[in-house]
């Protein structure tokens, strides 16, 4: 008995949690409080190396942990307590699980004996969170708990990353038990997620780029999420091939905007050169990205001439929307090194001249056009101001959902991975704010910025009072079109106009808001003072809540009308009503 | 292959349904099961058959057999989404392997006079079904066979006086030596 109590490895579950935190390199997690989670805070409590922010609502430690993690490619942690706590988190782990963000995320629940009798405080946390979970565990017994914990910690980073949650009841957290440091015997067996690319797959996929006429890369946040030697590796094969290259909205930074090779967003909101592009090419390579219907459009015209080659690690990825010639599966970054490899020794630049002429037409569309006005900020116009004069800072960007998401996907021009963070496969509202709290505490010297929107805004705003209490200076930038201006864009071109409760009735003084929170409160009002604001907002060490005033009534343009093909999108100059209307006829039903 | 026309229109493609054996080899942990049946019910994919039982305790294996139906390119999917799942250690499609022997076990329960007992009996003969309980008036009939079988059988059943069919729902193996 004296002999175990010396073991260094006999400790409680509660010890054990921090312990393997600490074990995996964890330095912050994000967390509230609660009864089920108590011995895990007294742990916390009593050491430094894990630093807990404490924010104000479970969601927003939620999405603060998948900025953390999205801007630094660790895992972000999350600790809460059981029933509302959990349930709580219900949209961060379905927003992680749907853009693979790497979290775990720790759930105190009701002592084992209580399980199933309704206790305070309980629910199926396990079952609330299995479809929005790669996988979930429940820990009946503490000699069972760092086998999993480091477990969670393999299945949430490797493969195709996703959130995991780990449920931890009460008793299970007081007992006392054996810790052992992570090793590889602590992994289902049956989870072997592939790295390495088939050989002859890839040397099929060489001939086809090799012999294109009409080439097109597409990229996805796959390759953002294999690491920062992917995106190096993206950019040498658009260098060797000399091929345009278009990204999703999760893509983007991975090759930079201001790459020579660069065709802008693709998808429903993406440039008409990035679409166009897709439509009509013979040879597709799509790298770590899933086809999805915002990309795709009408999927039986979708590129309907072209050999795809698509390399995902997730073999669930392949053929799910989309029928390709040559699937890899495979890490982006393992399988574009072979690429690589294979194109240099083998094959040659293609002359594709001609088909960089027509990309030169369409581009000269210039389908991101917006008429300037003195009077009245434009929403585009201001985010390309934001994005000047931000220019050659250590900036990180991140969104919430809405017209003021795709403004800034199309005119804030990204140089490296990493820098944009935004709720793509969801399209959660909130999950800016509480998501640049996340990069700040990973990046606590950059400018990191939340594009808002003046509805979004409001889900999360309570996260304010965490950037106070940590000194994390974001900064919260919104559009302020007074609108839900996505909706309202939606119901004007679908639906008579008829603006069934999309306007932002009763919109809190943001500035007061800023102050009331202990912020600075910044407002713009006409596009003369927007440079001088945006410049304050930059200088001040402190969290800014900014209320840039735009034109309440601007669209976002292009637009591929869902349900239709690439090529029967919507430009800006050509949006009159009567185009719209045959745009968008018979398209009420979709979303 | 046809593609859907969008991908909002899924529901609405025209492409043939086929009907596979899905044999899906699992760690046998709590949720298992929860996890195969929340990817269908979640998925929206069909299940006509499940049946799971413990195969390798010490091991803690178990197998679950599903039936679905579903498109070709649904059917990927399944598979697909199956395999990633943590806990699942392979996906064999018993159908594409043609070289598998499904079996469904059914307990049927008739009731009757007379004649139609007389009769009951005689099919159960012709299907080898076998007679485990019997009253005056009833009989529960043990069969085995594929799920045509089954079906075939219990319709003969329902003239003669059907009451009540417990099935086991479909397991499936595969022939010759090797282990799936
Ligand atoms: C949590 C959540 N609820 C509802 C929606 C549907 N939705 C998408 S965009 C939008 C309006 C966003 O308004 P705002 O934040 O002001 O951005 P804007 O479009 O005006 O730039 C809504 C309600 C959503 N995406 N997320
Ligand atoms: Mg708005």
């Amino acid at each position: 008995m004296t002999e175990k109590s010396h073991d260094p490895n006999q400790m409680t579950g509660a010890a054990m949690i921090v312990r393997a935190l600490i074990d995996h390199g964890v330095t912050d997690i994000f967390g509230y409080p609660g009864g089920a989670v108590l011995p895990i805070y007294d742990e916390i409590f009593q050491q430094s190396d894990v630093q807990h922010i404490l924010v104000r609502h479970e969601q927003g430690a939620g999405h603060a942990a998948e900025g953390y993690a999205r801007s630094t490619g660790k895992p972000g942690v999350v600790l809460v307590t059981s029933g509302p706590g959990a349930t709580n988190m219900v949209t961060p782990l379905t927003d992680a699980l749907m853009d693979s963000i790497p979290l775990v995320c720790i759930t105190g629940q009701v002592p084992t004996h209580l399980i199933g009798n309704d206790a305070f405080q309980e629910c199926d946390t396990v079952g609330i969170t299995r479809p929005c979970t790669k996988h979930n565990w429940l820990v009946r017994d503490v000699n069972d708990l760092a086998k999993v914990l480091h477990e969670a910690f393999y299945v949430a980073t490797s493969g195709r990353p996703g959130p995991v949650l780990v449920d931890v009841p009460k008793d299970v957290q007081f007992a006392t038990g054996t810790y052992h440091p992570p090793r590889k015997s602590d992994v289902h067996i049956s989870y072997s997620p592939r790295v390495k690319g088939d050989a002859a797959q890839i040397r099929k996929a060489v001939a086809l780029l090799a012999n294109a006429k009409r080439p097109v890369i597409y990229s996805g946040g796959g390759v953002i999420n294999s690491g920062p030697e992917a995106s190096k590796l993206l950019r040498e094969l658009v260098e060797v091939t000399g091929f345009p290259i278009t990204s999703t909205l999760m893509g983007l930074g991975a090759y930079p905007a201001s790459g020579k090779n660069w065709l802008g967003m693709l998808g429903m909101h993406g440039t008409y050169e990035a679409n166009m592009t897709m439509h009509d090419c013979d040879v597709m390579l799509c790298v770590g990205a899933r086809f999805d219907d915002r990309i795709t459009g009408r999927v039986d015209a979708f590129s309907p001439g072209s050999k795809k080659i698509h390399i995902d690690i997730d073999p669930s990825s392949i053929n799910k929307n989309i029928r390709v010639d040559v699937p890899i599966i495979g890490d982006c970054g393992n399988i574009l090194g072979d690429i690589l490899q294979v194109f240099k020794a083998e094959a040659r630049k293609p002359d594709i001249k001609q088909w960089w002429q027509q990309i030169a037409q369409w581009r000269a569309r210039n389908s991101l056009f917006y008429r300037k006005n003195n009077d009245i900020i434009l929403p585009q116009h201001a985010i390309q101001r934001l994005f000047e004069l931000t220019r050659g800072k250590d900036t990180y960007i991140t969104t919430e959902v809405g017209q003021h998401q795709m403004w800034a996907a199309q005119f804030f021009g990204f140089e490296e991975p990493h820098r944009w963070m935004t709720s793509g496969g969801l399209g959660t509202m909130g999950y800016g704010l509480p998501a640049a709290v996340g990069v700040q505490v990973a990046h606590p010297d950059s400018l990191v910025i939340d594009i808002a929107g003046d509805a979004s805004v409001q889900m999360t705003i309570q996260e304010m009072s965490t950037a106070v209490q940590y000194e994390l200076p974001i900064k919260i930038f919104i559009l302020n079109n007074q609108y839900m201006g996505m909706v309202r864009q939606w119901q004007q071109l679908l639906h008579g106009n008829r603006l069934s409760h999309s306007y932002s009735e009763a919109l809190p003084d943001f500035v007061k808001l800023a102050e009331a929170y202990g912020c600075v409160g910044i407002q713009a009002l006409k596009p003369a003072d927007l440079d001088g604001a945006i410049k304050e907002m930059i200088a001040v060490k402190r969290p800014v809540i900014f209320d840039c005033r735009v034109a309440a009534l601007e669209n976002c343009f292009p637009m591929i009308p869902s349900g239709k093909a690439h090529n029967e999108m919507l430009l800006p100059e050509q949006a009159n009503d009567e185009a719209t209307a045959t745009a968008f006829a018979g398209g009420k039903a979709l979303v | 292959m046809n593609q859907p026309a969008s991908a909002y229109f899924i529901e609405e493609r025209h492409d043939p349904n086929e009907t596979h054996t899905l044999s899906v080899l699992v760690q046998n942990e709590p949720g298992v099961l929860a996890r195969v049946i929340g990817l269908f019910s979640g998925r929206g994919y069909n299940i006509e058959s499940l049946t799971v039982s413990e195969t390798e305790s010490q091991k803690h294996l178990s197998r679950i057999t599903i039936v679905t139906t579903g498109t070709p390119m649904v059917i990927e999917q399944i598979k697909h989404q199956l395999d990633r799942m943590i806990p699942v250690y392979r996906v064999v499609d018993m159908t594409l392997t043609k070289r598998s022997i499904e079996r469904e076990l059914a307990m049927v329960k008739v009731r009757g006079q007379g004649e139609h007992r007389v009769e009951a009996l005689r099919l159960a003969d012709a299907f080898r079904a076998r007679v485990i309980d019997a009253t005056t008036e009833s009989f529960v009939f043990e069969i085995t066979g594929n799920t045509d079988k089954i079906n075939q059988f219990i319709d003969l059943m329902r003239p003669i006086g059907l009451v009540e069919v417990s099935r086991t729902g479909v397991a499936a193996i595969g022939r010759g030596p090797e282990g799936m």
